[in-house]
């Protein structure tokens, strides 16, 4: 430190206004670094210890056999199946229709779409309980219903930027006057050019139904994150470990989709001969 | 908005495909008008069904009595006593909760962006991504290992005789969900002002150097300004984030928490007082009005930051 400081008197000005940024920035991204970094530690080192505080893979070993585990991760998987192909099917032809025929519709879509963001989950559930009929409310898939707009804004962003990067309106009436019907066009023209759109709104949604903890213990339904909470009188550690485990998976996840979305980009850069 | 016309029957015209030409004129107009209206009512219903309608029953039976009677008594309980505090607090929250982390996101997104080194940008970006959607029970068992009363940050604090809790804090209070909730939100703000600050432009820089103004003066007369609005956009949106949370305050705190969503999920799983079933309604009406007012903000504020950054 003191012989860094002695170098800073000796060089000139301009140099030395460069390097007092470069000595904040260190102590910001060190800082930043820790705070984010410390609790995940605490997490992982609190998951991989037993009771009497050593490390061990006791936790990791007894997850399958715990009371209702398996349940609420059938029933997560399920609500996220359910969730995913509800949400594409009703997003997908939507959005792209949008974009060929209605483009002026684009600014209502984006404002409906952004309301799930602004509305609160908890105030949100409050009306669907509410609302739903007595035969839906029974059903866990009530939950699947709301999630699908819950994803909405994710879904939505996905589907309209990857629409935006392709000539959508060239592929279309190319595909339609090679006497390809709107089935085919949509299914072997359209869709794959999408498919990075496609990806990252599907990871997205499955993201957040694994994840969604307000909405599905309000209704009263252990999903993977109820069942966590639940779970944490039992046994911490155990607790912790499904919790940690669950945190790698999204962040795997979310890794290899953004991953092959550059390899993608860069194999489609690379047939164009740019 | 590519087109100049305005009716939008015709829209489609643009776009005719040789196939449609086979239908009869007439047909063709019909169709023209109804298959638009056909192809977006699936999503219009939809989101009608399962936005609009849960939304009016909230305001609806915020207004009435559990016999169904309309009423101001809900309205009136929720503006006075703990319900009121609920408000008060969640306010605050949301207000220490936007502002700490909106400066240290704007220093940290400051640093990344100015950082040489495009493994640090690159790696920031992804976890900031990942991070500010970050919440809930995971978020709660992290803390707990690190700043619980056996914690990993309370043990190496305490052994230099800083342990947290003789210093007044407590991981399972008010102070200590803010805390928490800077884990999210910090990471948000990184994503939400990144933008902004790509497009300060050097020039403007080099033009004030040029001119001779020192670093300050560059901040203070062009830097800050231009950013001003940015800042204030992005903190509004964390305000409205933290608002409107519930999974982390809930299970860090176990529900014992005066907050408004809170106080919602606590009527809701049936600690009502009899005769105020429908209280939880006129706090989710109240927290609509924050986050309305929030919005109106955001929008405002946000028209005045695309002046400068293009």
């Amino acid at each position: 430190m003191m012989v860094e400081g002695l170098e800073d008197l000796a060089i000139d000005p301009p140099r030395r206004r460069r390097r007092r940024p470069r000595l904040w920035r260190f102590v910001v991204l060190v800082l930043a670094g820790a705070y984010f970094l410390i609790p995940m530690y605490a997490g992982l080192r609190f998951a991989f210890s037993d009771n009497a505080g050593g490390y061990s893979l006791y936790a990791l070993k007894a997850i399958p056999s715990q009371v209702g585990f398996t349940d609420a991760f059938v029933l997560s998987l399920k609500l996220a199946a359910v969730t995913l192909v509800l949400t594409l099917v009703l997003m997908v032809p939507t959005t792209i229709y949008v974009h060929l025929r209605l483009p002026r519709m684009r600014r209502v879509m984006e404002f409906i779409t952004i309301l799930p963001i602004v509305i609160p989950p908890i105030v949100l559930i409050l009306g669907v309980l509410r609302a739903a009929p007595l035969w839906l409310k029974a059903s866990p898939y009530l939950l699947s219903l709301v999630y699908v707009i819950l994803s909405m804004p994710f879904v939505y962003r996905s589907l309209d930027s990857g629409l935006a990067a392709i000539d959508l309106k060239t592929l279309v009436e190319a595909s339609r006057s090679l006497g390809g019907n709107w089935v085919k066009t949509l299914w072997r023209v359209v869709l794959p050019n999408l498919r990075a759109g496609l990806l990252s709104a599907a990871v997205l949604t499955i993201a957040l139904v694994l994840g969604e903890f307000t909405m599905a213990s309000l209704d009263l339904w252990t999903t993977v994150p109820v069942w966590i909470y639940q779970f944490q009188q039992t046994d911490g550690h155990i607790a912790t470990m499904v919790s940690m485990l669950s945190l790698i998976g999204t962040w795997l996840l979310i890794t290899v989709i953004v991953s092959l979305d550059r390899s993608e980009s860069r194999r489609a850069r690379r047939r164009t001969g740019a | 908005m590519t087109t100049s016309t305005s009716d939008h029957a015709l829209i489609p015209a643009a776009g005719d495909t040789p196939a449609a030409g086979i239908v009869t004129r007439p047909r063709r107009r019909a169709l023209r008008f109804l298959g638009p209206t056909l192809a977006v009512s699936p999503f219009l219903l939809y989101t009608f069904l399962g936005l609009g309608i849960p939304i009016l029953a909230v305001i609806d039976f915020a207004f009435r009595n559990p016999k169904g009677q309309l009423t101001t008594a809900n309205v009136t309980l929720v503006s006075h006593g703990t319900y009121l505090l609920g408000f008060e607090n969640s306010v605050l929250l949301a207000a220490i909760t936007s502002v700490i982390p909106g400066i240290l996101g704007l220093f940290l997104a400051y640093a990344i962006l100015t950082s040489r080194s495009g493994l640090v940008r690159r790696l920031v970006a992804t976890a900031s991504g990942v991070l500010a959607n970050f919440g809930g029970i995971n978020l709660t068992f992290m803390f707990i290992a690190t700043l619980g009363s056996t914690g990993v940050l309370t043990t190496w604090l305490s052994a230099v005789h800083l342990n947290p809790a003789n210093l007044g804090f407590n991981l399972y209070s008010f102070y200590g969900v803010a805390v928490v909730y800077m884990y999210f939100q910090v990471p948000l703000m990184v994503l939400v002002i990144t933008p902004a600050l790509g497009g300060l432009r050097a020039s403007w820089r080099e033009a004030a150097s040029n001119m001779g103004a020192s670093s300050w003066r560059y901040w203070r007369h062009v830097g800050i300004p231009v950013l001003m609005p940015s800042v204030l956009g992005g903190m509004l949106l964390l305000f409205g984030s933290a608002f409107a949370a519930y999974a982390t305050a809930e299970t860090l705190t176990a529900g014992t928490i005066t907050l408004a969503p809170i106080q919602i999920g606590n009527l809701l799983a049936g600690n009502a007082l009899s005769g105020q079933e429908n209280v939880g309604y006129a706090i989710g009406l109240g927290m609509f009005l924050v986050l309305a007012v929030t919005m109106v903000l955001y929008g405002l504020v946000r028209k005045r930051a695309s002046k400068w950054l293009r």
